[in-house]
């Protein structure tokens, strides 16, 4: 692998990402999935950075799975897309910022519709008049909420109280970033590092002190797909892919996986139980699985919160063995204890699976 | 006093060209920009299809413009426009006058580094067709390993490309692929041999024979589909996935080697000299001929001539045919005053 390589791509594909002011809308499944990410990034954003990033309770879905499951008409979808706007606009912001990557693909290319077929944006702008009496400006700049913790990665890591290193060797630990496939694979240019090399989660692990992993099957899609999912008789396409992926990081040993969709964490952490339940193979060490993190969740444990404060104890595959390698402190006792410490009891463990 | 005639580009076209104005009575003047002559033709190993060795072509070439003047590392800074021909001015402070001027730019290779899925820059074993030119000529390459079990040629690398801005075909890439495998082979009988096209235009005297010859006496696999993307695998081998459009499937192959066949593009120096004395471009980026069934070696622009692939991809015959046109071109208009 020739890293200079990679470099020179991702000079070419870097997008001006303003340091302040945004606004944010959050995701309609990833607080169903991974309930912390999305309050980790306005914690980390506001308190850490300081950051002025605005969110409404107005605001709804964008209306991308709909569409990329082929249930709603891309005209119906632009009109949401035109209220989310106009929610922007009414609240004084003109950097938008989706927390969800096929949001983010939906947004690039409405905007990228629009600019090109303007008549279509003015039926929109009049459907939305005739709905709810609303009007918008569009964005004077996209980002989705992973290149902006890119953007603020290594202020992260000026506050980090841990690194992505082995606490015992002091080697960097080997890291897969694994982007949405809504992130750059439309519009390389509109992502950190284009859409074959994207840089935006592989920044954030090096800023952090990890080494990435580039993998064969690195591309490749977590399995999720929309309808290989949400259509039950494909099902099993959406695992045979996820476990493709697993079998072509398998030898590089990787101590943990990086995301930035919905889907991606979620496949790539559950699919493991089905996995090892179906062939009786893990992929971490001593049975365990590796763990799929958000990079909110990644950023939390660099800069040292709880990790049950992160939500980590409702992912499938266990956290522990990577805490435990970086050097963190955690309470075992407390994994399932709720907010108010109530006992949340303890989930059933997998027959093959490692867990904790 | 013999007439200048001032060649831009000392590759077999300017060669050839040149040799063919000495024997007309002329002055040619080469200016090449680089240490040496011969142009790409001069970093290839063989030429297809009777293998004969590129260096050949070019030493006899040279030998026979011997008494030609010739400013090797030297580029033209700028073109005037007299009132019955041109100023040349050249880097090294040199001017010449000069009644006809021809263009023999010839053409660059496209990037590879830009079809980023195929990691030309990225990964460590893919190299381009003029790499392996270059590797078959003794200089050694690291990115070629000791005894390849499996070898992969990508046709079509910035050719019929939309998307890479090229939708012009190279003309050459299919045969010499053809040709790269079969050399490839006879320094490695133990590799398998995959050749991925999009369709093979193999046009010209002997190529069918040629496409015939790699299939039946060296077992080089052709697969019709494109590749898709290319990864690298921990041991350094490249994993390749395309689809085989013949067999409706798609296919992933783990391969020791792959060979980008990089396309033809106009060499950006054509382009400069184009914007001097406002010569129009064609839609492929290459220069446009006055007309490109019978005055293919012409211009818009009076006195000025073209040969080779300055006007769009061309094969070494073909260049050296245009070489001969052109000159004879040149002789009929200085006549013609």
């Amino acid at each position: 692998m020739i890293y200079q390589g990679k470099q020179k791509i991702w000079s070419d594909y870097q997008k001006e990402i303003p340091d302040d002011n945004w606004y944010y809308v959050r995701s309609c499944i990833r607080q169903n999935f991974f309930p912390a990410s999305e309050k980790m990034f306005t914690e980390i954003t506001r308190n850490v950075l300081g950051k002025d990033v605005y969110e409404t309770p107005f605001h709804t879905t964008c209306g991308g799975i709909a569409y990329h499951c082929d249930t709603i008409p891309q005209e119906t979808v632009m009109t949401i897309v035109a209220r989310q706007f106009a929610l922007m606009t009414e609240a004084g912001y003109e950097n938008y910022c989706p927390s969800c990557i096929t949001s983010f693909g939906n947004y690039a290319e409405i905007l990228e519709t629009w600019h090109e077929f303007p008549e279509l944006e003015a039926k929109i702008r009049e459907d939305l008049w005739k709905a709810c009496k609303r009007e918008f400006k569009k964005p004077k700049y996209l980002a989705h909420s992973s290149d902006l913790i890119y953007h603020w990665r290594n202020e992260i890591a000026d506050k980090a109280r841990y690194r992505l290193v082995d606490k015992e060797t002091g080697e960097p630990l080997k890291i897969v970033e694994h982007i949405g496939c809504h992130y750059a694979k439309m519009f390389p240019h509109k992502a950190v590092g284009g859409a074959e090399y994207p840089y935006v989660l592989a920044g954030m692990v090096e800023s952090w002190g990890g080494q990435v992993i580039d993998y064969p099957e690195r591309r490749h899609c977590c399995g999720y797909g929309f309808r290989q999912y949400h259509v039950k008789a494909n099902r099993g396409y959406s695992i045979s892919n996820t476990h493709k992926k697993f079998e072509s990081m398998e030898p590089y040993h990787p101590d943990a996986i990086i995301t930035n969709c919905p889907g991606c964490p979620y496949f790539l952490d559950r699919w493991q139980y089905v996995i090892a339940e179906q062939t009786g193979k893990t992929y971490g060490r001593g049975g365990y699985g590796i763990p799929v993190l958000t990079y909110e969740e990644l950023a939390g444990i660099v800069l040292g919160y709880d990790p049950w404060d992160l939500g980590l104890q409702l992912h499938q595959v266990a956290v522990e063995p990577l805490l435990d390698k970086i050097g963190i402190e955690y309470d075992p006792k407390a994994k399932y204890l709720g907010l108010n410490k109530e006992d949340l009891l303890r989930p059933e463990l997998p027959t093959v699976l490692k867990c904790c | 006093m013999k007439e200048n005639i001032v060649i831009i580009g000392g590759g077999i076209a300017g060669m050839e060209a040149a040799k063919q104005l000495l024997c007309l009575g002329y002055n040619p003047i080469i200016v090449e920009q680089n240490d040496h002559l011969g142009g790409h033709v001069s970093q290839w190993h063989q030429l297809f299809p009777d293998m004969t060795p590129a260096q050949d072509l070019v030493r006899r070439l040279g030998e026979e413009i011997s008494e030609a003047n010739i400013f090797l590392e030297t580029t033209v800074s700028y073109v005037n426009k007299l009132k019955d021909g041109y100023n040349v001015m050249l880097n090294n402070g040199v001017n010449i006058v000069c009644r006809a001027l021809l263009i023999a730019s010839g053409f660059k290779l496209f990037d590879a580094t830009k079809k980023e899925e195929y990691g030309y820059g990225v990964y460590d074993r893919v190299i381009t067709n003029s790499d392996l030119e270059a590797w078959f000529n003794g200089k050694q390459d690291p990115r070629i390993p000791d005894k390849p079990a499996r070898v992969g040629f990508v046709h079509c690398v910035g050719s019929r490309d939309l998307k890479a801005g090229n939708s012009q075909c190279s003309k050459v890439c299919c045969v010499t692929a053809i040709k790269q495998a079969i050399e490839v082979k006879e320094k490695f009988p133990d590799a398998e041999i995959y050749c991925f096209y999009m369709d093979l235009r193999l046009f010209g005297k002997k190529y069918e024979d040629f496409y015939i010859n790699a299939q039946r006496d060296f077992g080089v696999h052709f697969i019709r589909g494109r590749v898709s993307e290319v990864g690298e695998a921990i041991d350094g081998r490249l994993q390749v996935k395309a689809e085989d459009t013949l067999a409706g499937k798609p296919l992933k192959v783990t391969l020791d080697m792959l060979v980008l066949m990089s396309g033809m593009v106009c060499n950006p120096q054509a382009t400069e000299i184009a914007r001097m004395i406002h010569l129009d471009m064609d839609d492929d980026g290459f220069l446009r001929s006055r007309d490109n069934v019978y005055s293919i070696i012409e211009s818009n622009r009076p006195g000025v001539f073209y040969a080779g692939a300055c006007t769009g991809t061309k094969t070494v015959p073909e260049t050296v045919a245009e070489a001969r046109a052109a000159a004879l071109g040149i002789d009929a208009y200085l006549k013609s005053l």
